[in-house]
């Protein structure tokens, strides 16, 4: 194989490590507060990527043809519903259902992420197909040797890291940060200490939800599609990223998520069978690290009182 | 003491109680056929509307009334004899439909869903492994009995057994992980199974890619199933094999099922779901009990694959992904997690209303999980709960 090749494969790889990683902290913020697996969140992702298309086509039908202004609107628009819609998911369904046995959670956002899914496939216009997203970033690419590195990947992957890296200033510079890390740690000592734990809870998820809109816009000017059903895989492998690396880590899912693409990758390029079942074999090994390491990479640290 | 002696009371034959509740159970049973038989007949979509609301009156006025808890209390004392009930309830529906194809098949689909969700049952309701693949070993079971009939001479009632057996053994490829992880956990170790079995079936070239294949047709005796049944006079669609072997096996598994509920099997099962730490402490082989109800439970899912693909007589990947996984743990959950009763009227509800109300057909999925979601958010142990454990018979008959 030549250089130029791997290399695309490598930025390819990049580029989805970082949407999985970006919506594995969502799961893992909300375990982090809630204890809970907010199972929509793969779904609220592919809201974000419908409502940022929105955004965009009424920017388009208003007259404006700046890309940079659709793609402003795109992401506030995005940036804020999303946030709204997961506030409304944890004020609703999650925060209710708190004394319950933690599955049932998993289970009723499960079934809530098929409430998003057949809502957009049944009640936005022509929602089955997938629709076209318009490519606003420039698409003109630098040569480097014999491979043309496109300047949009580079844009996206650098935007991305800017989340990543905002995340870890709120979540480790800031007075909410330390709430959050507070409730994370002990919600009752965090609440004799004056912390509204409900507000905390309902911020964390408007913050994951609104990381995950933006992975959704994200995906939508990667690969130019978006479909209703996408979300449903992307939320599987941030699930499983952010297992793998350890939940409550938000370190643990960024790993997990480069882990899971570099394991998706080195299934479709370097291993002796079909490139067709590289999703086989990264479930595979998923599936495998859960057995050798039942608590992810960067392990849980639990202590059972009896 | 008093409950004992209640018990005994409840017991004897000529007791006043044990007459009204067998007759309760009775015209329980013989109301619900007639509904069925009913609602099955019913063409306009006002009619199923109709009966739906009179469904739904019916069952709050009965459990104002008592009534529930009556037949309740019946079936507790008197399990076998109701059971009779309900299969001669099935062959009355049966009889009633013997020529109508469609109405057969949704039928005999509603008990292959139970019998899967059985499995689910043993795993989920008792030991509370979540399993999110379902469908996948269903997928197992239909694959094995389109490999088998088409390409090999194995009696096909030997055929159900192996389908079972086969997705037995690969569920214990995740016997490890699934033991050694909890909750969420050991929730993503199935729901990757599920998406990996998934996509290798649609990938691979051997078992016919994302196309499908064809299964051969059950047969018995040198009786091939596809053949309709003509009896002197009598004649039925070919369906009406299936319906036939389908109640059979389902009552031999629902039999098991309730067997290992009431045994010690069950109650250390229970004791695990509960809490493992408690149960470990007291002594119970935690792991034991994992893998057996596991295994169990996906040998039965196996089965209703089988079934489920000769029936058919083609299947595709589209019949086992992640999505159908979910429709299964939807009727448990809609059904009463941890009561096999529940999983009746949850799979009767989930097959038979989006075939009999053509226009929410489009918008069953979200049908469904909405529904799911109001349960989970209102009525948490389903339309059925469990009930106690009931360890004298008749206990529950006084107040």
């Amino acid at each position: 194989m030549d250089a130029a090749l791997l290399s695309q494969y490598v930025v390819n790889g990049l580029m989805q490590g970082m949407m999985y990683a970006l919506v594995a902290v969502g799961f893992t913020l909300f375990f982090g507060v809630l204890n809970v697996i907010q199972f929509s969140h793969g779904d609220v992702l592919m809201v974000g990527s419908f409502v940022g298309y929105s955004a965009i086509m009424g920017v388009i039908a208003v007259g404006i043809d700046n890309p940079y202004i659709a793609l402003a609107a795109a992401l506030i628009a995005a940036v804020t519903l999303v946030g709204l819609l997961g506030a409304v998911i944890a004020r609703l369904f999650v925060l209710p259902l708190r004394s319950s046995p933690p599955l049932n959670t998993l289970l009723i956002t499960l079934m809530l992420g098929t409430v998003l899914r057949e809502s957009v496939r049944l009640f936005f216009p022509h929602g089955s197909h997938p629709k076209r997203f318009p490519p606003l970033l420039p698409t003109d690419s630098i040569a480097i040797g014999g491979f043309d590195l496109r300047v949009d990947s580079v844009m996206l992957l650098i935007a991305g890291l800017l989340v990543i890296v905002a995340i870890h200033l709120v979540i480790n510079r800031t007075r909410l940060g330390l709430a959050i890390r507070a409730v994370a740690q002990d919600e009752e000592t965090a609440m004799t200490m004056g912390i509204n734990f409900r507000f905390v809870v309902l911020v964390t998820f408007v913050i994951g939800s609104a990381v995950a809109a933006f992975a959704g816009i994200m995906n939508g000017l990667y690969y130019n599609e978006i479909n209703f059903n996408s979300g449903l895989l992307l939320g599987v492998i941030g699930f499983a990223a952010a297992i793998v690396g350890g939940l409550g880590s938000i370190y643990g899912a960024i790993l997990g998520g480069f882990l899971f693409a570099a394991l998706q990758t080195v299934g479709a390029v370097a291993m002796p069978f079909d490139s067709a079942y590289k999703d086989v074999f990264a479930f595979t090994v998923v599936i495998a690290l859960m057995a050798w390491r039942p608590t992810g990479l960067i392990a849980e640290r639990v202590s059972e009182r009896v | 003491m008093d409950n004992v002696s209640q018990a005994s009371a409840a017991r004897r034959p000529d007791s006043p109680q044990v007459i009204t509740s067998l007759v309760m159970g009775l015209v329980g049973g013989a109301l619900l056929t007639g509904f069925a038989a009913w609602f099955l007949k019913a063409e306009s979509e006002y009619v199923v509307g109709f009966l739906l609301l009179l469904a739904v009156v019916g069952a709050v006025a009965a459990s104002r009334l008592g009534a529930l808890d009556r037949i309740g209390v019946a079936f507790g004392a008197y399990e076998k004899s109701l059971y009779a009930i309900v299969i001669a309830g099935v062959l009355v529906l049966a009889w009633i439909f013997r020529q109508d194809h469609f109405t057969l098949l949704m039928i005999t689909t509603v008990m292959v869903y139970m019998l899967a969700g059985l499995g689910l049952n043993v795993q989920f309701g008792y030991l509370g492994l979540i399993n999110l693949s379902g469908a996948s070993f269903i997928g197992v079971g239909a694959y094995t009995s389109a490999v088998l009939t088409m390409h090999s001479a194995i009696p096909p009632l030997l055929i159900l057994l192996i389908g079972g057996v086969l997705s037995a053994l690969v569920g214990c490829l995740l016997i490890l992980p699934v033991l050694r992880t909890r909750g969420h956990y050991a929730a993503v170790v199935t729901i990757a199974f599920a998406i990996l079995f998934e996509s290798f079936l649609k990938v691979n070239d051997i078992l016919g890619g994302p196309q499908g294949l064809p299964v051969g047709a059950m047969s018995l005796f040198g009786w091939s199933f596809n053949n309709p049944i003509t009896f002197g006079g009598f004649q039925a669609s070919f369906y009406m094999n299936y319906l036939l072997l389908t109640l059979a096996v389902l009552a031999l598994a629902f039999a098991l099922v309730r067997r290992v509920e009431r045994s010690w099997i069950g109650l250390s099962m229970d004791a695990v779901r509960l809490d493992e730490t408690a149960a470990a402490c007291y002594g119970i082989g935690i792991r034991r009990w994992k893998v057996l109800g596991f295994t169990l439970g996906n040998f039965l899912i196996g089965v209703a694959g089988a079934i489920y693909g000769m029936m058919l007589g083609f299947i595709a990947p589209a019949n086992f992904g992640f999505s159908d996984s979910l429709i299964l743990v939807s009727i448990v959950l809609l059904g009463g997690i941890g009561n096999p009763w529940g999983l009746a009227l949850a799979s009767a509800i989930v097959v038979i209303l989006p075939e009999k109300l053509q226009m929410i057909q489009e918008y069953r999925f979200l049908l469904f999980a909405s529904l799911v979601v109001l349960v989970l958010l209102f009525r948490p142990d389903g339309l059925l709960p469990r009930g106690m454990r009931n360890y004298l018979p008749g206990r529950k008959v006084a107040p």
